[in-house]
C-alpha cells in the first residue's frame, strides 16, 4: 500500500514539475522573437561558394564600403578588399590596396605605359581543407554545415594562431574584442536567403554567390562554362573562392 | 617577383605575435636545457656535475613557473585560456601545449620536492612558529627520514629525471613545431624547426646556467667548481655549433634551390634582418662566442681568465638565442604573404606587450631563483 501511495506522489511531482516548465516556458517565452533555424540536415544540402570575376571589377570600392558597414569591421582591419594591378611595358608589376580600396583607387602608379591593368577583389576562401579551422587550439574556428568557415567568437581565446595559418590573409584579430574575426559570407544574410552584403554592392556583379551543391545555381552553371583559377593551390587548403581571369601575377 | 613597391595584405599591417611570443620559447628553452643538464647528474651519475645539477633543476622550475605569462598577456581573452585544456581541438598543434605543460611542471615540482625532502626535514625539525608550519605543509606532514626513505627518494629522483628527458624535448621541440608546421609562412615552414628549437634550448639552458653560477660564485667569492665548469662549457661549445650549423643549413638548402620563396627571403636577410640577424645573431653573437669556447675548450691556460672568457661567451650566446627567437617569430612575420611586401614592427616602450614588460618578464624568473636560493640553498653561502 506504501509502495502505491509513493509512487502517485512520486507521479503527481513529475507531471506537476513538467507542467510547470512547460507552463513558464510559454509564459516567459516571446512568441514574435520566433528565428526560423535551419536544421542540421536542412543546411547540409548548401555548399556555399564563390565567384570573382576579375575581368568585370572597376575598382570602386562598394563592396569593400559595404561589408564594413554590414559587419562593423573595425578600422584598418579588412573582411574584404580589392587590390590593383598594374603591369607596364617592361613588365614591371605594381600592386596596391590603399585600405583595402574602401575609398576606392586615387591615382595611377605608373604615369605612363600601362600595358595591362586589372583589379581583384579578394575575400576569405572558405577553404574545404582550411589551414586556420585546423590549427585553432580551442575549435572555435569550424566549417558550418553548409560549408562556410566561421569563428565561435564566445569560445576563442585569441592567440592568433589561425591569423598565422592563413595563407591569404584573411583573419585578423579584433583587438577591441580580443578574438579573432574574419568574412562570414555575411551568415546572419544569407541564412534568411539574401545575399552577402559584398555581392549586392557590386555594381558590375563581379561577384556572385551561391550554392553549389545546386546543379541549377548561378554559381555552378558559371563554374560549368568559364574557366577559372584558384588562389595559392600548391597549399592544398582546396580554396572554396573562384577567380575568373585569374592573372599569374595574382597571389 | 618585383618588391620595390612594397605591396602587403590589408590585415597584415599588424604584427599578430609580438616579443611576448619571442619571450615564451625564450624561457621554455631554458627551461628544457637546464632540466636536461640537471639529469644528466641525476640519470647518467655524471659526478662532475654533482655541484650544479640541483640548482639546473631549480632553475628550471623557475623559469617553468613563469614560461605561461607572456602567453597570457598575449592572449586576447586570457581568461578562457583554459579552453585550451576543457576543448582541445586536436588537429591543432598548439592543442597539446596545456597537457605537455602541466605534465613536465608536474614532473619537475616532484623531483624538486624528492630531492629536498629530507632537507625540509631537517628544516622543519630546527625551526619553529610559521615557518615550521610552512615546512610541515611542505613535507606534507611526514618526518620519516632514514636510509631506506633517502635510498626510494633517489630512486624517484631518477625516474623522474628519465621520464622528464622526452618530455622536455617534446615541450620545446613542439614549440618549434608549432612555427615550422604552417605552410603559410616562408620563413617559418621547415620541418627543421623543431630539432633547431631543441638544440637552441639547450644552448640557452647551458648558457645560464654557466652565467648564472659564475656570477654568483665571483660575486659570493666561494670555490668554482672548476671540473664541472669545464665540462659544461665545452658542451656549451658543441651544442652551440651544432645549433648554428643546423640554422645556417637550412637557409643555404632554400638558397640553394631557389624557388620564388627564396627570392623574398633573400631580400628579408639582406634587408629587415641584416641587422638582428646576420650582423648580431650570425655575426657577433654566434662567431664571437664560437672563436672564445674554441680557446677555452682547446688551450690550457689561467683558470681567472678562462672562466671570464667562459662567462662572457655564455652571456653573449644567451643574447644569440634571444636574437634567434627574435628573428624566427618576428621575422617570419614580417614578410607579407603577397610575397611582395615587408611590413614593419617595433614592440612600443610602455604598451602592454611592450618593451618594459618585456624586460620585468625576462628578469622575474631570475628574482624568484635568488628567492628559491635562500629558502632551499642550492648554492654554499660561504665558503666554508
Amino acid at each position: 500500500m506504501d509502495n502505491i501511495e509513493r509512487r502517485q506522489f512520486l507521479k503527481l511531482g513529475i507531471y506537476s514539475s513538467a507542467g510547470l516548465l512547460v507552463g513558464s516556458f510559454f509564459a516567459f517565452s516571446k512568441g514574435n522573437d520566433k528565428i526560423d533555424v535551419l536544421e542540421y540536415d536542412d543546411l547540409l544540402k548548401f555548399d556555399w561558394g564563390y565567384v570573382v570575376d576579375t575581368t568585370k571589377c572597376i575598382g570602386c570600392g562598394s563592396c569593400v564600403r559595404a561589408c564594413s558597414v554590414e559587419n562593423s569591421v573595425p578600422d584598418t582591419f579588412y573582411r574584404t578588399w580589392v587590390e590593383r594591378f598594374e603591369i607596364d611595358n617592361h613588365e614591371i608589376v605594381r600592386v596596391d590596396s590603399p585600405k583595402g580600396a574602401i575609398e576606392s583607387f586615387k591615382e595611377d602608379n605608373f604615369k605612363s605605359d600601362i600595358s595591362k591593368a586589372f583589379f581583384v577583389p579578394k575575400i576569405c576562401n572558405h577553404c574545404y581543407n582550411s589551414a586556420c579551422t585546423q590549427v585553432c587550439p580551442v575549435g572555435a574556428s569550424y566549417h558550418s554545415p553548409d560549408g562556410v568557415v566561421l569563428i565561435d567568437k564566445a569560445h576563442c581565446i585569441g592567440c592568433g594562431y589561425c591569423v598565422q595559418a592563413c595563407p591569404y590573409g584573411c583573419r585578423y584579430i579584433d583587438h577591441k574584442k580580443g578574438t579573432a574575426d574574419k568574412c562570414t559570407l555575411c551568415y546572419h544574410r544569407i541564412h534568411k536567403g539574401e545575399e552577402p552584403a559584398c555581392v549586392n554592392a557590386c555594381p558590375r556583379s563581379a561577384r556572385i554567390f551561391g550554392n553549389l551543391k545546386d546543379p541549377n545555381s548561378k554559381i555552378r552553371k558559371i563554374l560549368n562554362q568559364r574557366r577559372y583559377g584558384l588562389l595559392k593551390p600548391d597549399l592544398g587548403t582546396n580554396p572554396k573562392c573562384y577567380y575568373i581571369g585569374l592573372d599569374l601575377e595574382v597571389v | 617577383m618585383d618588391l620595390t613597391q612594397n605591396f602587403l595584405f590589408p590585415n597584415e599591417l599588424h604584427i599578430y605575435w609580438t616579443v611576448m611570443i619571442v619571450l615564451y620559447p625564450y624561457i621554455t628553452g631554458m627551461v628544457a636545457g637546464a632540466f636536461i643538464v640537471s639529469s644528466f647528474y641525476h640519470v647518467f651519475g655524471m659526478e662532475k656535475l654533482k655541484s650544479i645539477a640541483r640548482y639546473a633543476l631549480v632553475a628550471s622550475l623557475a623559469f617553468l613557473l613563469f614560461a605561461t605569462i607572456p602567453l597570457l598577456n598575449h592572449l586576447g581573452k586570457p581568461e578562457r585560456a583554459f579552453n585550451i585544456m576543457l576543448t582541445p581541438n586536436f588537429t591543432s598543434a598548439m592543442s597539446g601545449f596545456g597537457f605537455v605543460y602541466m605534465t613536465y611542471m608536474v614532473i619537475v615540482v616532484l623531483e624538486v620536492w624528492f630531492s629536498y625532502r629530507s632537507e625540509f626535514i631537517e628544516k622543519f625539525n630546527q625551526s619553529t612558529g610559521v615557518a615550521k608550519f610552512i615546512y610541515k605543509v611542505l613535507i606534507l606532514g611526514n618526518t620519516n627520514d632514514n636510509e631506506n626513505t633517502k635510498r626510494y627518494d633517489k630512486k624517484l629522483v631518477i625516474f623522474l629525471g628519465g621520464v622528464g628527458i622526452p618530455i622536455a624535448c617534446i615541450l620545446h621541440g613542439y614549440v618549434g613545431f608549432l612555427f615550422g608546421s604552417l605552410k603559410a609562412n616562408l620563413w617559418w615552414s621547415t620541418p627543421l624547426m623543431f630539432i633547431i628549437f631543441i638544440f637552441s634550448a639547450i644552448v640557452s639552458g647551458l648558457a645560464v646556467l654557466i652565467f648564472l653560477y659564475l656570477f654568483v660564485h665571483w660575486k659570493r667569492k666561494i670555490k668554482i667548481d672548476q671540473e664541472s665548469i669545464d665540462l659544461l662549457s665545452k658542451w656549451l661549445w658543441g651544442f652551440m655549433i651544432i645549433a648554428v650549423t643546423l640554422e645556417l643549413m637550412e637557409v643555404l638548402s632554400i638558397s640553394y634551390e631557389r624557388t620564388a620563396r627564396w627570392a623574398i627571403l633573400e631580400q628579408l636577410i639582406n634587408g629587415k634582418l641584416k641587422i638582428s640577424y646576420l650582423y648580431l645573431q650570425i655575426g657577433l653573437f654566434s662567431i664571437v662566442p664560437f672563436l672564445m669556447l674554441s680557446v677555452t675548450s682547446l688551450a690550457k691556460f689561467n683558470v681567472k681568465i678562462r672562466n671570464f672568457i667562459i662567462w662572457l661567451a655564455s652571456g653573449m650566446l644567451l643574447l644569440q638565442v634571444l636574437l634567434m627567437r627574435w628573428n624566427v617569430v618576428i621575422g617570419g612575420q614580417l614578410v607579407s604573404k603577397s610575397m611582395r611586401g615587408f611590413t614593419e614592427y617595433f614592440p612600443g616602450y610602455f604598451d602592454k606587450e611592450g618593451i618594459i614588460v618585456s624586460f620585468l618578464l625576462i628578469f622575474t624568473p631570475f628574482l624568484l631563483l635568488r628567492a628559491f636560493d635562500h629558502y632551499f640553498p642550492f648554492f654554499p653561502k660561504k665558503d666554508k
